[in-house]
């Protein structure tokens, strides 16, 4: 079990995590959920006892990372896949890790073989692809047979069939009663892999449910209308306190409204309508719609 | 002592410290090989033998260096420290392995440098190792190739590049100790205690027989006696280093 209790960490001016508090269970993939720059990584690195928090802590099994002994047999993570010496074979890196903590040297083979990469073992890692670096950084994880599993974006950059690999793989080692947290940026695929959710957005939690629980939550249907007069009708609907998107030229996506009440607006102020049409909201535009204010960097929207 | 083994794996499962070692080695004994082949100047003195030993010097510290700074390079740092976060045994460890190793290159290139002087001066009479001092001038590179490593490891551990690391402890060296020289008035004194001037005193400094020639090379300076000098630039790596294990353990990894 992983518990953060009012994590904070500043860089200088930039608070990249912000009194975050969250538990993650054993027994289930825990999808750590945020858009860019909303401070996973930052996060899990304060769990590794890698960065210092500013505030608040970080406990595994009740401990902090720096009291586990020997953590690596209690904690995994792969953070970043190109931790690795580009010169060093793919077993010296597993050998090195694993003399570091007590681990005998046939499980370096065992874990070898595990993520497929025993044919590869004495071939230099800076020549791995992604795929395999990734591979070698999840072996480098299951080393000590940890009970709690970090990983971070490990799907970024796979194939569809590294990715539903990675993802069994997961859910595997979930059904061992290990504590699996993964981070991601894309709830469409937390949605296949984790059975909760912690959702964070600008370093502040926005909310930890079960996954079923937060997609039904926030799909929420939305209506799509479109108008010669948007403007008008969007700041008339904006009134009435619905939440109203622009989506491209003279069509705006209403949330929290039925169409009924659109088209009962729009009568209202005597604007005519081209298209109004209920829409069950897609899990992506439920995610930017929930983490909409707390995305760092705004792309510039099309006027 | 496991720990110790790790660090020895991470050094030599990549290939750079070999041919660091291998540089360092062949750099020194190169050059005094030319120089011992070319002495004219009556019998050549054990000083002529070892008086390369900075090239070498300079090199095993770059290996030192970058057994640290690779690892910031490579983000294999935040491993080390993963599997064992205390951070402070790990990097002694690093600092042992290294240190040994850059003593052991040391004492190969002294004596290489030695036997190989032996081979190619053509007098060699003043050549024997027959006194304390004699001992000090050959076997005491290994000495200062040992300190000149930790030194250089506990620069690369604050500076975390090696561009940076490298700039830093050459241009220290190479540069910065003969320019504080040109200072009016207080120059001399202060290179007196400059580091690598004062290693340099400990291995060439107070000969029982013939001395360099006196247009060869900077003169040895310096308040201390030789092993005082020793002891003073011991002290200085031990500070850099531990100053090195304070910032790395309060740090972001
Ligand atoms: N070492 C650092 N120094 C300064 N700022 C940092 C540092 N690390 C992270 N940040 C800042 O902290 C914020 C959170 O970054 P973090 O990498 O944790 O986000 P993330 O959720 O992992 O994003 P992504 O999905 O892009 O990986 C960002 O604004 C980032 O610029
Ligand atoms: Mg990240």
């Amino acid at each position: 079990m992983i518990e953060a209790i009012g994590l904070t960490k500043r860089y200088g001016n930039t608070v990249a995590v912000d009194d975050l508090s969250f538990t993650v269970e054993p027994g289930r993939v825990t999808g750590f959920l945020g858009p860019n720059g909303a401070g996973k990584s930052t996060t899990m690195r304060m769990i590794l006892g890698l960065d210092r928090p500013s505030a608040g802590k970080v406990l595994i099994d009740g401990k902090p990372y720096a009291k586990l002994d020997r953590p690596l047999r209690t904690v995994g993570a792969l953070l970043d896949a190109k931790w690795v010496h580009p010169n060093r074979s793919a077993r010296a890196h597993l050998q090195w890790l694993a003399k570091s903590n007590g681990i005998p040297q046939r499980r370096v083979d065992e874990v070898l073989d595990v993520v497929g990469l025993t044919k590869v073992a004495k071939r230099r890692a800076g020549g791995f692809s992604l795929g395999m670096s990734q591979r070698l950084g999840i072996a480098g994880a299951l080393l000590g047979d940890p009970k709690v599993l970090l990983f971070d974006e490990p799907v970024n950059g796979l194939d569809p069939e590294g990715i539903l690999w990675i993802r069994r793989f997961m859910q595997g080692l979930a059904a061992e009663g290990r504590t699996v947290l993964v981070s991601s940026h894309l709830l469409s695929e937390m949605a296949l892999t984790a059975q909760d959710l912690v959702v964070i957005g600008r370093g502040k939690l926005i909310s930890q449910s079960t996954t079923t629980e937060f997609v039904e939550r926030s799909t929420e249907n939305t209506v799509r209308v479109r108008s010669p007069h948007a403007d008008k009708l969007g700041a008339m609907l904006v009134d009435k306190g619905f939440t109203v998107r622009e989506d491209g030229e003279g069509v705006l996506i209403v949330s929290g409204a039925t169409s009924d009440q659109v088209g009962e607006v729009a009568a209202g102020g005597g604007l005519v309508l081209h298209e109004l049409s209920p829409q069950r909201g897609s899990l992506e535009e439920a995610f930017m719609q929930l983490t909409g204010d707390s995305v760092e960097y705004h792309a510039e929207t099309g006027k | 002592m496991t720990l110790l083994a790790v660090e020895r794996i991470k050094l030599f499962s990549t290939r750079s410290p070999w041919w660091c070692m291998l540089l360092a080695l062949g750099l020194t004994v190169g050059i005094t090989a030319i120089i011992a082949g070319n002495w004219n100047e009556g019998p050549m003195p054990v000083l002529g033998a070892v008086f390369a030993h900075t090239f070498g010097l300079y090199v095993v510290m770059v290996m030192a260096a970058l057994a640290v700074t690779t690892e910031y390079r490579f983000g294999t740092i935040k491993a080390t420290f993963q599997a064992v976060p205390d951070r402070i045994s790990p990097m002694v460890a690093k600092a042992a392995v290294v240190t040994a190793l850059a003593a052991l290159v040391g004492l190969a290139a002294g004596f290489g440098s030695w036997g190989l002087s032996w081979l190619l001066a053509g007098d060699t009479s003043q050549l024997a190792l027959e006194s304390a001092n004699d001992w000090r001038h050959v076997a005491g590179v290994g000495l200062v190739y040992g300190a000149g490593a930790l030194l250089a490891l506990g620069v690369g551990a604050l500076v975390r590049q090696t561009a940076g690391a490298v700039s830093i402890i050459l241009v220290f060296a190479l540069v910065l100790e003969s320019v504080v020289g040109l200072i009016p008035n207080i120059g001399d004194d202060i290179q007196k205690w400059m580091p690598f001037t004062v290693a340099s005193k400990f291995i060439m400094g107070d000969p029982d027989q013939g001395g360099m020639p006196a247009d060869a090379g900077p003169p040895t300076v310096g308040a201390l006696s030789p092993w005082g000098s020793f002891g003073y630039f011991v002290a200085i790596a031990v500070a850099m280093f531990v100053i090195s294990l304070v910032v790395v353990k309060r740090r972001d990894a």
